[in-house]
């Protein structure tokens, strides 16, 4: 394949990244022009999502770089979650006096890294999509540098990060010593030769890498901390598109390069997913801070998609690719509700502060109740029909064990989600709220709209990963 | 003796052992966290211009660019979130970063 052909394979994000260089010598040269630097960043991600859907498919640089059914799906969905962190960033900075246009441009960024992730063909572009997408999220993390909890934000997430990075570099520098390709197609063929311990050894470290990123116990230490330091916007940014891009990139891992020893990592990749329900459900109920209980709550929620990964097959990885979309609607739409609350200019994060919030903002109160039976999964919402699909593919791939241990921890969790909704609607209220600003309280009424009409949702969603989860895997 | 191929991965996976120690066991500065970090990605670097040598494959030295690359990068971003951390906090001890608990 020539040049040519090639950039139009990779122009989704080739777009990207001349766009992000573009406005970064727009805001360099015009520091007023941070409106302009915004704008067109979410027009870039908007363009570049436009670009994926309807580009061509196919393999690109000797098989490194892979365009899709999945790579579509995964970067549609990833660059409009950018967007809409790009959005609801631009306005609080704007609310806090302190508009910066490097916020935008490191979301284009890191959203460059998402969809490299999601195109991923070979370790070589897996790391650097890894990489690119984390060293943005680091900074993101401590983007209010004269906060301190956002600086040790920063610093842990970007520590644990980097061990992260070297873990998952090092199993990929075995995986290529002892598959002698760095390609994943050829790494298929080693591994259905028949895997030997080389390269198994190799696979353990790449998942303990992949674990750390989309945050799975036991390699969940970062999130609470990250959760609760980072900015309200950027918690929304690394809780989305990070989080499935890391989920495509791990299918595409264990379904494309190591599909021949699935009975192998799939051991792996269930102790990883009770783990992190089990942690998620215990750990949240003695939670008091709204961001942190979310971290406990986003490690659960990663723990049901690695069940749906688990059963290492089509509908396996369709029911996990539903569930990442669906959930990642649910938990935009809840941190916009956090967003819009403010108590005298004081953001307000714990559960003390949310006593009877439904006597000061209804609107916010019924969105975030909405949300939470979504989370706990309540049929109609969206977050029923996500685990719905999750565990008939455990069910049908004879995991029923996984499947009731997961429902009995979604119980577990409710009481947490419940405990909020009882303090919200009865509890006796604990002062005036600041008037919600209109950008987090429209992203979190869309969020809950979307929850509740899920089932007009679907139609279109369902038939979308069945495709996407199709170009993953070729068993 | 001739050095072969097993004698490079065990120096890298020595130096790898010892560059998670070093950031598990170390309490008091994170500089030498990051050293730590480094000592890790050389160690993935040993391990990958051996492999590339042993297998007569030119890849894996262009992975290993790709990495020294990528981890100067990281050391520069991870040095300017250290910097706001030291402003905001007047010390860069491990023990110290315990805000967020729980």
């Amino acid at each position: 394949m020539n040049l040519i052909g090639a950039l139009q394979i990779a122009l989704p994000e080739a777009f990207l990244a001349v766009s992000a260089l573009l406005l970064l010598v727009l805001g360099a040269y015009r520091p007023k022009g941070v409106a302009a630097v915004s704008l067109g960043a979410g027009f870039a991600l908007a363009v570049a999502a436009v670009l994926a859907a309807v580009g061509p498919g196919g393999a690109a640089f000797a098989g490194s770089y892979i365009a899709d059914a999945a790579s579509a799906y995964a970067k549609v969905a990833i660059y409009a979650f950018s967007a809409v962190s790009v959005l609801l960033g631009d306005r609080w900075l704007a609310r806090l006096d302190a508009k910066s246009f490097e916020f935008p441009i490191l979301i284009v960024i890191a959203a460059l890294g998402m969809g490299m992730m999601a195109s991923a063909g070979d370790l070589i572009s897996l790391y650097i999509g890894i990489e690119l997408h984390s060293l943005a999220l680091y900074v993101l993390a401590a983007f209010r540098r004269d906060d301190a909890r956002s600086s040790e934000a920063g610093l842990k997430y970007f520590v644990l990060g980097a061990l992260s990075s070297g873990l998952l570099l090092y199993g990929a520098s075995l995986i290529y010593g002892f598959a002698g390709s760095t390609r994943f197609d050829v790494i298929a063929q080693a591994v259905h030769a028949g895997a030997n311990t080389g390269i198994l050894f190799g696979l353990v470290f790449l998942l303990c890498g992949l674990a750390f990123k989309v945050s799975a116990a036991p390699f969940h230490m970062w999130t609470p901390d990250v959760y609760e330091g980072a900015p309200t916007p950027v918690v929304i940014f690394i809780t989305t598109a990070p989080k499935l891009a890391a989920m495509v990139l791990l299918a595409r891992v264990l379904m494309n390069a190591f599909g021949g020893a699935a009975d192998q990592w799939r051991q792996v990749i269930l102790v990883l997913a009770m783990i992190s329900v089990l942690v998620g459900a215990f750990a949240g109920l003695v939670q008091t801070n709204l961001k942190r209980l979310l971290a406990y709550s986003s490690i659960a929620n990663i723990g049901y998609a690695l069940i749906g990964l688990a059963a290492a097959n089509h509908q396996g990885v369709q029911s996990m690719l539903v569930f990442m979309v669906l959930y990642m609607i649910d938990v935009t739409g809840f941190f916009a509700c956090l967003l819009a609350l403010s108590r005298a200019g004081k953001p307000m994060e714990t559960l003390a502060d949310m006593a009877g919030l439904f006597r000061e903002k209804p609107g916010i109160t019924l969105a975030m109740t909405v949300l939470s039976f979504s989370f706990l999964g309540l049929p109609p919402f969206s977050g029923f029909w996500g685990k719905f699909y999750v565990f008939k593919a455990a069910l049908n791939a004879g995991l029923w064990p996984v499947a009731v241990a997961g429902l009995v921890l979604s119980v577990v969790a409710a009481f947490y989600y419940l405990r909020l909704v009882k303090t919200m609607w009865f509890d006796p209220p604990a002062g005036a709220v600041d008037a919600a600003p209109l950008d987090a309280r429209g992203v979190a009424y869309a969020a809950a709209l979307l929850s509740l009409g899920v089932v007009l949702v679907l139609p279109f969603l369902d038939p979308a990963a069945t495709v996407a989860a199709a170009a993953l895997g070729t068993h | 003796m001739t050095i072969g191929l097993a004698h490079y991965l065990t120096v890298a996976a020595i130096l790898f052992t010892i560059g998670v120690f070093g950031i598990f066991v170390n309490r008091k500065n994170v500089i030498i966290i990051m050293m730590s970090i480094e000592l890790i990605l050389l160690a993935v670097n040993i391990n990958l211009v051996a492999f590339s040598a042993f297998l007569h494959d030119v890849v894996g030295q262009i992975y290993a660019m790709f990495v020294l690359t990528v981890a100067a990068a990281e050391a520069a971003v991870g040095l300017a979130i250290l910097v706001t951390y030291f402003r905001n906090r007047g010390d860069i001890a491990v023990d110290g970063a315990s805000m967020m608990k729980g």
